[in-house]
């Protein structure tokens, strides 16, 4: 039987499980007459758990485990023939194995050796496949019995119910965690793997990136390099563009909204520039690089400038408007949580409105501004379609927007996209460039939610 | 000059440089909803007038209307004729940032700003270019947190945040605050239902002290502090002025029935 009918038929089981308990239950206190701290659905729940959840773990566990299991007991007596064979060569042998006793074909003639290792391989898994099929409606079985029988008025099972709903909640929650934790290990391994092979301070203070390096011995004029700062520079520069363009427009935008718009002006406006939000990133790669860019380097033309068309000025133009809505929603919230009395008090003193808004106003939201620009900068520093499409891969080091650069971003990509050597300095590379991308943006979240706390706390 | 207003000697008695705050018709809409029906009331300069009445009965509407301070309520609209001196508050020619100056305002819930506690005083002068450099600011922050008997408590940390003092204090620097800009008329709404019996002593004192100089009109729900402090005393129902005279004489005899009810406990 295949997996899925397997998984379908344990369904049904727990599906009759839990109508079979529940009319038990219902029965049972029918006939009893007193209340109890569960409803009959819970034991219907209950037998339905039991039913279901120690078969699957089995089946799921057999099924991880039994390929390898087999794998180890065909390789363990090989046929004397294949004595001494090297590590590579025998994957390919299990390979082979493999695809011939799933009936599929090999690059080469099927030699009597190889036939019957498949077959006993094929045998095996038939015996596998047998056994879990067994052990696990045997198991689905059994448990349904044991739990049957336990469904009394008595049995507490909307606690048991409950219990088992709380470790899936659990085994929810951490998985996003592990996820994380497991993203930052990978990070931290494949980068001390690099940094092995390239001094880490020639990666963090070198001046000259080239990550090509030589694929063959013989080829010349690629040797890497590995100076990650004119990325950063670049990073950093289309960052400050991207934060000159955003911060001004979307406060002032905030304040508008906060102070100033009508209530049915506001309701309409806030929700569109949030739309802006939901544009996709790639949108506004487009938008950069074959609008902006291409006006930009006209204008340069018309009033003598020399702006090339893969500007940092065009992507962090656009990555600043990609995040004005970030600004202004955080920055409307905050202001808004500014209490009513501050104004009220500042307007009793006879403050016109721009008083109030500057000298009471803003510096009372300062806090949680700066966490919303934080959190803003990170979102720049971690945007990689804009710049994919609009900065460009020439890691210059310069400071003059008006000239190509590149980002941590784009250079990530770069160094994956296509085929690659796993283990090269190269694609090594990516991962110190995630690594430090990751820490620079987590430090600014950090602060960023603690500016935002203090702020909260202020006014609760 | 209005009619309603040259009239006013004959009706109260009062002479007219003795009335500083005077209002006719003065009628309140929020939105559909009509809050204050038609107040007439006289305030005379330089004492305490008291407005008492039932939650709900538009005191705090009234109070706002002398500062218009309603202005900055969305689908508030205020009708009727309101004299500051003589002047109509809301004739074109006159300035709200201006009339807001000569008002001051002193709330409910001490809100002082997330400043230090002298830029929180230098605040009102500083945006009326009253002050024109550092000297004068020290002086008058001194000399208004000196009136509002909170000098001797904060003179040595006058740079730390005015967030950062008690109730009492907090409310007390609002008043400096409020002092500070030199205005004519001081509106009090309930200026102690947050604080202590010791802190609201302590304010009853200052509103005594202040009124030699103020125009003071306070809102309470407390009929004792109403009776310790002023000398007027308007009591408000519904949205209706029913009654205004000299606080003794609205505590012992009030002429209509329902102030009766009201300062007998018997509804409110
Ligand atoms: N901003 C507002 N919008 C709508 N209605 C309001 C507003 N402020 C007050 N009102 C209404 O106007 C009426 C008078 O309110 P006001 O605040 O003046 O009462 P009050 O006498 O000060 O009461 P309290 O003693 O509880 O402070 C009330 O019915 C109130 O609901
Ligand atoms: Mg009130």
């Amino acid at each position: 039987m295949p997996v899925s009918t397997l998984a379908i038929v344990l369904v049904l089981m727990a599906l009759s499980a839990f109508y079979m308990g529940r009319r038990r239950a219902t029965a049972a206190q029918a006939n009893g007459g007193y209340r109890t701290s569960s409803r009959p659905h819970h034991h219907g729940l209950y037998l339905a758990i039991w039913v279901a959840i120690p078969a699957a773990l089995v089946a799921a566990f057999w099924l991880l485990i039994q390929g390898y299991v087999i794998d180890s007991i065909v390789l363990a007596d090989l046929p004397p023939a294949y004595a001494d064979i090297s590590p590579d060569r025998l994957n390919l042998l299990l390979q082979e194995i493999h695809s011939v006793a799933g009936g599929g074909i090999v690059g080469r003639e099927v030699d009597d050796g190889l036939r019957l290792l498949a077959e006993r391989y094929h045998d095996l898994s038939m015996i596998g496949d047998a056994a879990r099929l067994v052990l696990v409606l045997g198991l689905a079985i059994g448990a349904f019995v044991f739990a049957l029988r336990r469904i009394s008025p008595r049995l507490q099972a909307r606690e048991r119910v409950e219990k088992v709903i709380m470790i899936f909640l659990i085994v929810a929650s951490t998985i996003s965690i592990l996820t994380t934790v497991g993203i930052v290990l990978s990070l931290l391994f494949e980068t001390m793997r690099f940094f092995d092979k390239v001094p880490i301070t020639e990666f963090l203070f070198g001046l000259n990136w080239s990550p090509q390096t030589a694929l063959r011995s013989d080829q010349v004029g690629s040797s890497g390099a590995f100076g990650a700062v004119p990325l950063f520079a670049g990073t950093l520069l289309i960052t400050l563009i991207a934060m000159l363009v955003a911060v001004p427009i979307g406060l002032m935008s905030a304040v508008y909204m906060t102070e100033f718009a009508s209530p049915r002006f506001r309701a309409t406006v806030k929700p569109l520039l949030e739309i802006l939000a939901g544009v996709p990133t790639v949108v506004y790669g487009f938008f950069a690089a074959l609008t902006v860019g291409v006006f930009f380097r006209d204008l340069g033309d018309a009033i003598g400038l020399d702006i090339v068309s893969e500007s940092a000025l065009a992507a962090g133009v656009v990555m600043g408007v990609m995040i004005i809505p970030f600004v202004s929603s955080l920055s409307d919230d905050v202001i808004n949580a500014v209490p009513q009395s501050l104004r009220d008090g500042s307007y009793g003193l006879g403050a016109t409105r721009a008083e109030t808004i500057r000298l009471v106003i803003l510096p009372a939201a300062l806090p949680g501004i700066v966490g919303a620009v934080m959190l803003a900068i990170s979102r720049a520093i971690g945007e990689t379609m804009i710049v994919v499409m609009a900065a460009g891969f020439a890691a210059n080091l310069t400071a003059n927007p008006l000239e190509a650069v590149t980002t941590v971003t784009v250079q990530i990509v770069g160094l994956l996209v296509g085929d690659q050597e796993f283990d090269s300095a190269k694609t090594l590379a990516a991962f110190a460039l995630a690594l430090v991308l990751f820490l620079v943006t987590l430090g600014l979240n950090v602060m960023a939610l603690m500016f935002v706390r203090k702020y909260r706390e202020k006014y609760d | 000059m209005s009619q309603a207003l040259a009239d006013r000697t004959a009706r109260t008695g009062v002479p007219d440089d003795d009335i500083a705050v005077s209002g006719r018709d003065i009628s309140v809409f929020y939105g559909e909803k009509q809050a204050l029906f038609d107040v007439d009331i006289d305030i005379p300069r330089q004492q305490v007038t008291s407005l008492i009445g039932p939650s709900g009965c538009g005191k705090s509407t009234f109070l706002r209307c002398i500062n218009r301070m309603n202005d900055t309520i969305p689908g508030c609209r205020v009708t009727g004729e309101l004299f500051l001196d003589g002047e109509d508050i809301n004739s074109p020619r006159i300035d709200v940032v201006q009339l807001r100056a000569r008002v001051g305002m002193v709330f409910q819930k001490p809100n002082p700003f997330p400043k230090s506690i002298y830029d929180n005083v230098a605040y009102g002068p500083r945006i009326h270019g009253l002050v024109k450099n550092r000297g004068e600011a020290d002086e008058i922050v001194e000399r208004s947190l000196e009136k509002a008997g909170l000098l001797k408590e904060v003179k040595d940390r006058l740079q730390e945040p005015g967030t950062g003092l008690s109730g009492g204090q907090q409310q007390r620097l609002c008043i400096a605050r409020a002092l500070a800009v030199g205005p004519e008329v001081l509106l009090m709404d309930e200026p102690c239902s947050a604080l202590d019996p010791i802190a609201t002593a302590r304010i009853e004192e200052l509103i005594e002290e202040l009124k030699a100089n103020y125009t003071i009109i306070i809102v309470t729900h407390s009929m004792q502090q109403a009776a310790r402090v002023s000398q007027k005393t308007a009591f408000f129902h519904l949205g209706q002025l029913v009654e205004a005279g000299l606080t003794e004489r609205i505590f012992t005899s009030p002429e209509d029935e329902r102030t009766q009810g009201y300062i007998t406990g018997r509804f409110g």
